[in-house]
């Protein structure tokens, strides 16, 4: 287990130097760069922005810019964006409640929503229920985003006002009822995508089990459907939706990019998204490492819980 | 049975990994239900908490709260509420006194009569956030930081004038400029004073904590910021002037127009800020209840670019030509639902130096064949005009993604064929586009939206002077290559001149001559639709500010 452990440190550690080279220079051979928006501000002048650069260490060759970078990230510096000035991991942590709030009860909804119609679909297959959640997936897989959001809120918001248009919270009230309140549409949007992505799943992992032989000396024992379906089935069935749900994790930071500008949800994907438009590199390379230890923590919790989980799958 | 045995020490576990999935499924789904019927009571209480503030929505967040350091136009809706100016700019371009008692004038003995001595009195009852009172050593200091080479200053030109900056008395300081120069005074009405007793003894004023917590003498005071989602100010109620007259004012960061129209119509925000209601949503903009919404023109001219160091444009009636095959009208009508006004120069409409007797552009196609054909411009086979061996054949580049501007494009190109002209649209992202391609004029033609004005003077050297050429190794933005030596002369009578009388004829004479010369071609300022609440008071567009809120500390509930 601790030689396993180990290994798959030694793999990360080498991944994330990749992955943040490539990172680095893609980001800095794109055209434009940080200054690039000050150009046409009237009284800007060449000089000035020159000036600027230099201050900055934009003009200095980018492999020392990198190794520079390299060097303070080792020592648990992840740098300052160039936008406010802020430290990137408070930066991070600003905006990952945000997300986590948004990604965590949607992912929760979802998965749980998702087992229930995909056992269902799969025990009561060719059933109304079954071909209406396939069509209905489908549907939700098909609707954009962008699109289910603003018809939200144009029902919910605009003509019956039962709901908030968007915000986390009304500034000046900020009480759980209202975190609760707004996070309800966004929540609701967000994981009727993922129900359609995740029942799917459910259905044919829940279908495989169905016909094992566990399941048919179950029922000739005489057990009741509904601990079948509970204890072998489902359990079963459910080892590779673990899998599955480690390697979403890191979705965590890109998925909710739509929702979180619908809602105006002050979230990590809006603010890759931002860190892009204004070439903060900053905090687009702590973007890129945060997001790559995550998909590399959340490989490894799924690994670790399938080996947990399933006694089959020894680690060693 | 071996098998069986592993099973059962392991089915806790499962069983305990599917209850904690479940039972958190279940917890999302309460809270969320609790959200639901908390909903009616949560929204109820809504409008009683935010009674006292206002919200504005900006598509983007402002993010640098130094005024001084680099920055982009949405930080300074900030900047209007927690810092004040010596003077600010109204909607009419005159200049209204605000840290000094009145604005230095040649008449009133602020400025030499040669331009080169200023003196501004400042009032005596204005503190700090902090408490501390302003002082002239605060403006002292202000003035020598934006010029500070270890500073990130935005804006150096103009204050680099600026010597023998003398603290005469608290409330007295005086300068000597090295010319004269007039387009310092609306440079000065963008300037804000900072405080020297907190950012003075920072060593590294581009990193000071006064950078992300400003402390200013405006009517509002920085209270805190969530990232990504808004600024909170609160009222300065020590505050010199009259106002504020709310509790606080919120800076939303909405980046999508859609959701920002949105959210204006259910109530959310109360005020629409910078990029403002997209033109496609007007008609319906105007009939929301209780909203009031107007169509404002702003100092920002769309322009079709000619860079005229290209053989093609080297002659002026091949511009003129071009200008002749444009449908401004249609353009206008079809594309901008009718809203903006057409204009033949680049100043501002309302501004005071605008001049209202350019001769008007005409749509003629017929015409503008026989001028080319008189100049010498002759069909070839293929039906393109060209003249010693120069086709009239160009780019035209601009931003690429922008509907409307791809649809003046594809119009154009149509109407351009007409006269014998091929233009092949090539459009590129905005960092590419507005980055070297434009800086070293390496584009044929562009259409560019531009504010050629600095601050809220009619001063347009950047723009205009042979020496502003950055492809010629000169500084500024002449990225048209646009040389006239009148134009350099006007330009600098403009500068030296203190009055403002004096200087509107020179920027008269200025206009005609552009008009003239076309080095682009004018085509409408860029309208922004705005809306607020009804009964949200002194919300008044300003065409010589960059962004709304300028007067932040007036606006108030009815």
């Amino acid at each position: 287990m601790l030689r396993f452990l180990i290994g798959r440190l030694w793999q990360s550690l080498l991944l994330l130097l990749v992955v943040s080279a490539i990172g680095f220079a893609v980001l800095n051979l794109a055209p434009g760069g940080p200054l690039s928006q000050y150009t046409l501000t009237p009284g800007m002048t060449q000089e000035n922005l020159k000036r600027i650069a230099e201050q900055m260490g934009l003009n200095r060759p980018l492999p020392i810019q990198y190794i520079d970078w390299l060097w303070r990230m080792l020592r648990g510096d992840w740098g300052k964006s160039y936008r406010d000035n802020q430290p990137v991991l408070s930066i991070i942590g600003q905006h990952l409640f945000a997300t986590l709030l948004l990604m965590g009860s949607s992912f929760l909804l979802s998965v749980s929503i998702g087992t229930y119609v995909g056992v269902r679909s799969a025990t009561h297959r060719r059933s109304w229920f079954d071909y209406i959640s396939s069509v209905g997936s489908m549907v939700a897989l098909s609707v954009p985003t962008f699109w289910f959001g603003l018809v939200a809120i144009y029902i919910f918001s605009v003509i019956l006002g039962w709901l908030p248009a968007g915000n986390m919270f009304t500034v000046g009230n900020e009480s759980f009822s209202d975190y609760a309140v707004h996070l309800v549409l966004p929540t609701v949007v967000l994981a009727l995508v993922n129900v359609a992505v995740w029942s799917p799943y459910m259905r044919t992992a829940t279908l495989e089990v169905v016909n094992q032989d566990f399941v048919r000396t179950a029922r000739a024992k005489g057990l009741r459907p509904r601990r079948i379906l509970r204890k072998h089935i489902v359990g079963n069935a459910m080892l590779p939706m673990i899998t599955l749900a480690g390697l979403q994790m890191p979705s965590l930071l890109s998925g909710a990019l739509v929702t979180e500008t619908v809602f105006t949800w002050p979230g990590i994907g809006r603010l890759f998204f931002d860190s892009l438009g204004y070439s903060d590199y900053p905090v687009i390379m702590g973007l890129l490492i945060f997001s790559a230890i995550l998909v590399l923590i959340g490989n490894l919790l799924a690994d670790l819980m399938v080996a947990f989980i399933d006694p089959r799958v020894r680690l060693n | 049975m071996s098998d069986k045995s592993n099973i059962d020490v392991f089915n806790p576990t499962r069983r305990q990994v599917l209850a904690l999935l479940g039972s958190a499924g279940l917890t999302t789904t309460a809270v969320s239900l609790g959200g639901l019927l908390a909903s009616q009571s949560a929204i109820a209480a809504t409008p009683k908490t935010v009674s006292k503030q206002m919200v504005i929505g900006f598509s983007q967040e402002p993010t640098v709260f130094n005024p001084h350091l680099l920055h982009i136009e949405v930080d300074e809706g900030i900047y209007f509420g927690v810092f004040d100016s010596l003077f600010k700019v109204d909607p009419q371009g005159k200049f209204i006194p605000s840290l000094a008692t009145e604005v230095p004038s040649v008449a009133n003995g602020g400025i030499s009569p040669d331009g080169l001595t200023w003196k501004i009195k400042l009032r005596d009852n204005v503190t700090w956030h902090d408490g501390k009172p302003f002082t002239a050593a605060d403006v002292k200091f202000t003035l020598e930081l934006l010029v500070d080479p270890a500073f990130r200053s935005w804006r150096r030109s103009g204050h680099e004038l600026v010597t023998n900056l003398t603290v005469v008395s608290p409330t007295e300081i005086t300068w000597r400029m090295k010319t004269p120069y007039a387009p310092y005074a609306a440079i000065l009405s963008d300037t804000y004073i900072v405080p020297q007793h907190i950012l003075g003894p920072a060593a590294d004023k581009n990193n000071a904590p006064f950078n992300n917590a400003p402390v200013g003498t405006g009517p509002f005071k920085w209270h805190r910021r969530v990232a990504g989602d808004f600024i909170e100010l609160i009222a300065n109620t020590a505050y010199f002037g009259d106002g504020p007259h709310l509790e606080r004012v919120i800076f939303k960061y909405i980046p999508d127009l859609t959701v920002l129209y949105t959210q204006f119509s259910t109530g959310d925000i109360d005020v629409t800020g910078l990029q403002w209601i997209s033109l496609d949503h007007y008609e319906a903009a105007k009939k929301l209840p209780g909203k009031v919404v107007e169509a404002v023109n702003n100092s920002t001219v769309e322009t079709f670019t000619f860079n005229v160091g290209r053989p093609q444009f080297k002659e002026s009636v091949v511009r003129e030509a071009l200008y002749m095959a444009i449908d401004k009208a249609t353009i206008i009508e079809v594309l901008y639902h009718g809203l903006p006004k057409p204009t033949e120069t680049y100043m501002p409409l309302q501004s005071y130096y605008h001049n209202p007797g350019l001769p008007a552009h005409h749509y003629d196609i017929a015409q503008a064949n026989q001028m080319l054909e008189v100049a010498g411009w002759k069909k070839g086979s293929d039906g393109i005009r060209a003249k010693n061996g120069v086709r009239l054949t160009f780019n035209n580049s601009t931003t690429s993604g922008n509907n409307l501007r791809e649809q003046i494009q594809q119009f154009v190109q149509q109407s351009f064929m007409e006269i014998g002209v091929k233009m092949n649209i090539s459009n590129l992202p905005p960092a590419v586009m507005w980055g070297d391609f434009w800086m070293l004029s390496q584009f044929d033609t562009a259409i560019a939206a531009l504010d050629f004005l600095t601050a809220a003077d009619p001063d347009t050297s950047d723009y205009f002077k042979s020496t502003a050429i950055p492809a010629k190794g000169g500084s500024g933005q002449n990225t048209w290559q646009y040389v006239n030596p009148e134009v350099d002369r006007l330009l600098a009578e403009g500068n030296r001149e203190p009055d403002p009388e004096k200087r509107r004829k020179t920027y008269f004479a200025l206009q005609s001559i552009v008009r003239k010369d076309l080095p682009f071609l004018p085509l409408f300022p860029v309208v922004s639709v705005r809306g607020h609440k009804f009964g949200a008071q002194n919300i008044v567009p300003n065409v010589n500010v960059r962004i709304d809120s300028w007067n932040v500390g007036d606006w108030r509930w009815a």
